[in-house]
């Protein structure tokens, strides 16, 4: 990779380009002098960061936006367990009692996370979408004005995405679930480095990462043992699109999901590449890939308005 | 313990190792930092019994070789698993535990490179404590490696300087987490329990280096035990 040429040619094309990164000027310099960094490593992500921060965003989030974010995804996961366990309470959802247990931990967890976060935000500093939204569970047969756990929630209709049986067929629900699980850990994940060295609110968030990443591990293992399960099918995510996330029930709910899992099928960190230590699978599966807020976000609003 | 498992992994690895050595005189001016900090192995004659053999130092490149003496010890614990199956193992739980083997080799491997020649030594570990014919002892094993690796990369990511050093190691503590998850479902167990989350506000409980390294090193060798004053208390 030649780096200083890139340079050039951005700035051929841009001639502004010097002055939109100079706040960065020292930044740049590192790179002619990677050569003595351990950092080198790490140049395709260091430099990738650098152009994002000079044509894309340009504040770094606060700590009360991430904390709002991870919010917003605490609520849809309260209120979809929250909704669940009723629906099991009412008969209308028949989890095997095996697993009814390791549900309500979830959703416990879950509430925890709301409470917490809640806790963490003062009034003041909690967004109003978040204010809004409750974590009381839906009654039977509707889908609310809030969330559409469905998966229609960009649509006009509520309640007709393609996981509309996702409160009475058991299979469905833990498709879905996944999915929240799934994105919530590569979105805390991709949330870590705005509250680097922050040592109480980093923790914290960490601290959450790993449940969520239990959690999804415990509902893909209750998936894999199901009838009909995925061959192969793993706590860990392997590679992406339909082979990650094990979910194909119509080429809608695959469209749905498959973002969820983009770019999980990279084998190389930082610039090394892993395939030749085990095999390219087991490096896809051995890291879990970042989400942006964007990305997260765009995943989470087939669910949440 | 060393394997022939673990040795034909790393020759398998002497190519992609090659085109990683380009990088690793870059490593120049962090070792100068580290030289009096890192891998300081003390005098051949000190009491080797104690605790502080290998001093971890200060910094990312600490925090760094904490995290890869903590996978050295997963993939040795798994190769040797691998290597000697529990009495009646399923062949669903060996695949199992072989993919979980696979994917610490690459956690281990990966910091190796990463770390270049800023890389704490190959460790010794000590499994005299582990029946690896027992299922449970294996499983119970498992599960403490698994969470104490789970409560010691969310302890220690506040200390990482480098934003990407810290999302990397973020992508590793998820994966983590999923093997603690499966190991306690093997055993017939929830994905958690008090042990390793407050029940009260459902985080995980993290650990220090200072709180995390009595237990790793009780599974390392005489002499090769580590210490991370620099790491904080």
């Amino acid at each position: 990779m030649d780096i200083l040429n890139l340079i050039d040619d951005i700035q051929t094309a841009d001639p502004e380009f010097a002055d939109r990164i100079s706040p960065r000027r020292a930044a740049i310099k590192n790179i002619t002098s990677f050569g003595s960094k351990v950092a080198v490593a790490a140049l395709p992500f260091a430099f990738g960061t650098l152009f994002k921060k000079a044509y894309g965003q340009t504040t770094t989030p606060s700590v009360a936006d991430v904390l709002n974010f991870a919010l917003t995804a605490e609520l849809i996961e309260a209120t979809f367990y929250n909704t669940a366990v009723a629906r099991a309470t009412a008969g209308t959802l028949l989890i095997p009692a095996n697993d009814l247990a390791a549900i309500k931990l979830i959703q416990a967890d879950e509430n925890n996370h709301v409470t917490f976060l809640r806790n963490v935000l003062t009034s003041a500093n909690e967004s109003a979408a978040n204010k809004a939204r409750t974590t009381t569970a839906l009654p039977v047969g509707t889908f609310s004005t809030s969330y559409d756990f469905s998966g229609n929630a960009k649509g006009t209709v509520p309640g007709a995405g393609p996981f509309s049986a996702v409160f009475s067929n058991y299979d469905i629900f833990l498709a879905v679930s996944q999915a929240f699980e799934d994105t919530g850990v590569r979105a805390y994940k991709g949330q870590a480095g705005f509250l680097k060295g922050r040592q109480v609110e980093l923790t914290a968030a960490l601290n959450i990462h790993s449940v969520e990443a239990r959690h999804a591990a415990y509902i893909r293992r209750l998936r894999a043992t199901r009838a009909g399960a995925p061959a192969n099918f793993r706590s860990w995510v392997t590679g992406d699109g339909t082979t990650a996330s094990g979910i194909t029930v119509t080429s809608q709910a695959t469209a749905a999901t498959n973002p969820i899992y983009a770019n999980e099928a990279i084998t190389a960190q930082a610039g090394v590449e892993l395939s030749g230590i085990a095999g390219s699978k087991a490096a896809t599966e051995a890291f879990d890939e970042p989400l942006t807020t964007a990305d997260a976000l765009n995943i989470l609003l087939n669910f949440v308005k | 313990m060393k394997t022939t498992t673990q040795e034909n992994f790393l020759e398998g690895q002497a190519m992609a190792r090659r085109s990683f050595l380009r990088f690793a005189g870059a490593s120049a001016v962090m070792a100068g930092v580290l030289t009096t900090t890192a891998c300081s192995k003390l005098d051949e004659d000190i009491d080797t019994s104690s605790t502080q053999y290998y001093n971890l130092g200060t910094g990312d490149i600490a925090v760094l070789n904490y995290a890869y003496a903590l996978e050295q010890l997963e993939a040795a614990f798994y190769t040797q698993v691998v290597a000697t199956p529990y009495a009646g193992i399923s062949s669903e739980e060996l695949g199992l535990l072989t993919e979980v083997r696979d994917h610490e080799v690459i956690h281990r491997e990966f910091f190796k490179k990463a770390l270049a020649t800023n890389a704490i030594p190959a460790l010794v570990p000590n499994f005299a404590s582990i029946n690896f014919s027992n299922r449970a002892a294996v499983l119970g094993a498992a599960k403490t490696f698994e969470d104490l690796g789970v409560a010691a990369y969310n302890g220690a990511g506040y200390l990482i300087q480098d934003v990407n050093y810290l999302t990397l190691a973020g992508k590793i503590v998820s994966v983590e987490a999923r093997h603690a998850a499966l190991i306690r479902n093997l055993l017939g167990l929830n994905f958690a329990d008090s042990t390793v989350v407050d029940l009260s506000n459902g985080l995980e409980k993290s650990m220090t280096p200072a709180q995390v390294l009595p237990l790793a090193n009780s599974f390392i060798a005489t002499g090769y035990t580590l210490s991370a004053t620099g790491l904080g208390s």
